[in-house]
């Protein structure tokens, strides 16, 4: 039984993360990275299977994907407070000479990053490389990415979603981010992207829904489904209902905060909302 | 007039780059079990169907759809395969540049995209399919291996040796028959150019297909008194800079020959290389920023000046220059 407590106390932490490395160099994307904080958290603490050391290769382990490579903020805590680098480096986020790159890239060698991203769309036709490459090995591990809704609108995806089913891509776990926001505005505004639980049945995946995808028992249980469909045949998605800048009240259900730093009243106010739990680096 | 006894090439005859390609993957597939291949719907073209028969369970069939495949490619590395990526060049490059650019060569991945049918010799499909962007685009990305063989036991020699080599690697050939002169047990060095003619009057470095016309040019020009260095760069990728300045600070001026636009393609390394250390008169054979055409191969060599004539004239242009 997972403790929630702790998770909880890390979500707080994780969002006082995301807020500060993006004031700190007024720029930086909190809304994407808040609206995902649990789940990384459930993915990272409790649910991937993972080596004590990193290696690119990642065998015998569960591996992770980023696709939507902007929300570095909410990556970059969660894997810092996983151990995967000292946590006194979210400092340099976006600094010169840092290996907390704008988006995470594998180019300066931060541990637990294996595949740049940023450019929209790849991280599907990557992962699947992985979850290839496993069943190669014979290494029964899965294979788990995190896109974007908005980023679906990128071809390539269509590609890659086409390909892992019709291939029994059956190792990997694509969670979307459904917070319906993008840049431009909310995605049903920008390019409406219909039905995506029938669009990825019909392209033969199998598809769940995880309704409330900020509740971290929610996520938990959801994910532990997901992972029970894994080894079927079919490649499986699961549609992760989130709210974009959760957490912090004037964030939410809005676009605004997609690619926008607080300025130092709005921290402060951010802040108030999630006051301090394991400890700020 | 000096006429100097000349290096005797024989074509041992006409055979395809990308059959060299196919049956280095082959041999590949026997001798390294980390070797996997991928294809976008041209396997027969691309030569990989005995790979594909000996090996299925390492052999990826992804559709029409190449920018999927670049990001298969770079994803199957992380565990510790060794991917080729096969398909025409210009679906290997314009068309996944973007894939390319961020999921392998910024993230690093091993992997080796090999590209058949580049440059005008693809021939009657027209210019839809003629790339002659390709190897600029290429070697512009920071990291990237970049290597356009010659012949069929080249093309070979390479794709055995890519494997052993840690990194991205473009690979580039072609589809017409055209002359096997290079030795079959060649030991193949990437970035170690290969010289093949000793000359003093000028140095004709060529890469590709044009390797064997500036071969046939260089004994055209012997006939007139012209005595050439021929230095066959399969590596525009690094370059190997010190095969070229040792012979132009000797011969004085460059032809460069190459099935690609003089925009980015291996003239203009060389030039780079010239104007740092030692400028010379430089022409270079290629085509002049310019789309191809239907045709047969050897009508669109000589209509876009692609061949043993044009090296001939540009060496008499470039030597004048001196």
């Amino acid at each position: 039984m997972a403790d929630y407590k702790a998770l909880e106390d890390l979500v707080i932490q994780v969002r006082r993360d995301i807020l500060r490395q993006v004031h700190k160099v007024n720029s930086g994307h909190p809304g994407g990275s808040l609206g995902c904080t649990e789940f990384f958290v459930a993915l990272y603490n409790e649910l991937m299977e993972r080596n004590e050391n990193f290696t690119m290769d990642g065998i015998g382990e569960d591996l992770f994907f980023l696709s939507n490579g902007h929300i570095s903020p909410v990556f970059y805590s969660v894997l810092a407070r996983a151990g995967y680098f000292p946590v006194e480096e979210l400092n340099t986020f976006r600094l010169l000479n840092s290996r907390l790159q704008g988006h995470p890239t594998t180019h300066e060698g931060l541990p637990g990053v294996r595949i740049a991203s940023g450019s929209l769309g790849q991280g599907i036709s990557v992962s699947i490389g992985a979850a290839l490459t496993k069943k190669l090995n014979k290494d029964k591990h899965i294979v788990y990415t995190l896109c974007g809704d908005g980023e679906l609108q990128e071809g390539q995806n269509w590609e890659a979603i086409m390909y892992a089913a019709g291939n029994n891509v059956d190792n990997l776990i694509v969670t979307v981010d459904l917070n319906g926001q993008q840049i431009d505005g909310a995605t049903k505004n920008v390019l409406p992207l219909g039905n995506l639980k029938a669009k990825f049945e019909a392209f033969g995946w199998d598809v769940m829904d995880i309704e409330k995808g900020n509740d971290l028992k929610a996520i938990v249980s959801g994910m532990k489904k997901a992972k029970e469909k894994t080894g079927k045949g079919k490649p499986v998605c699961v549609l992760l209902h989130t709210v974009m800048g959760n957490g912090v009240d004037f964030m939410m259900h809005t676009h605004d905060w997609h690619g926008k730093a607080p300025n130092d009243q709005q921290l402060e106010t951010a802040l108030s909302q999630n006051p301090v739990t394991l400890g700020d680096y | 007039m000096k006429i100097v006894q000349m290096k005797k090439y024989t074509d041992t005859g006409k055979k395809d780059t990308r059959s060299g390609f196919g049956d280095g993957l082959t041999e590949l597939g026997k001798k390294n079990k980390d070797v996997v291949a991928l294809c976008a719907d041209l396997t027969g073209s691309l030569k990989m169907d005995e790979f594909k028969e000996n090996h299925p369970e390492r052999f990826f069939q992804v559709g029409i759809a190449e920018a999927n495949m670049i990001g298969i490619a770079a994803g199957m590395t992380i565990g510790g395969k060794i991917p080729f990526t096969g398909t025409f060049a210009n679906f290997s490059t314009g068309r996944v540049y973007d894939q390319i650019r961020q999921s392998v060569a910024y993230s690093g991945k091993n992997v080796k995209i090999c590209a058949s049918h580049a440059g005008i010799t693809l021939g009657e499909d027209g210019a839809t399919h003629q790339i002659l962007e390709d190897i600029g685009l290429m070697k512009m990305l920071p990291g990237m291996t970049v290597i356009n063989t010659c012949d069929y036991n080249q093309t070979k020699a390479a794709t055995i040796a890519i494997a052993d080599y840690e990194g991205p690697v473009y690979l580039r050939f072609g589809r017409p028959k055209v002359a096997n002169f290079t030795p079959a047990d060649q030991n193949f060095q990437i970035g170690k150019a290969v010289q093949l003619q000793e000359g003093t009057d000028v140095t004709i470095i060529a890469t590709g297909h044009l390797v064997w016309e500036a071969l046939q040019a260089a004994e055209t020009l012997n006939e007139k008194g012209i005595t050439a260095d021929v230095i066959n760069i399969h590596t525009i990728k690094p370059l190997d800079d010190e095969a070229i300045l040792k012979s132009v600070k000797k011969t004085g001026c460059v032809v460069t020959a190459e099935e690609h636009n003089f925009l980015g393609g291996l003239g203009e390394s060389v030039a780079r290389v010239l104007a740092s250390y030692h400028p010379a008169p430089q022409e270079f054979v290629a085509t002049q920023d310019t789309f191809g055409e239907s045709g047969t191969p050897e009508q669109l060599m000589d209509k876009y000046g692609l061949n043993a004539s044009a090296i001939v004239s540009a060496v008499q242009k470039v030597t004048a220059r001196k």
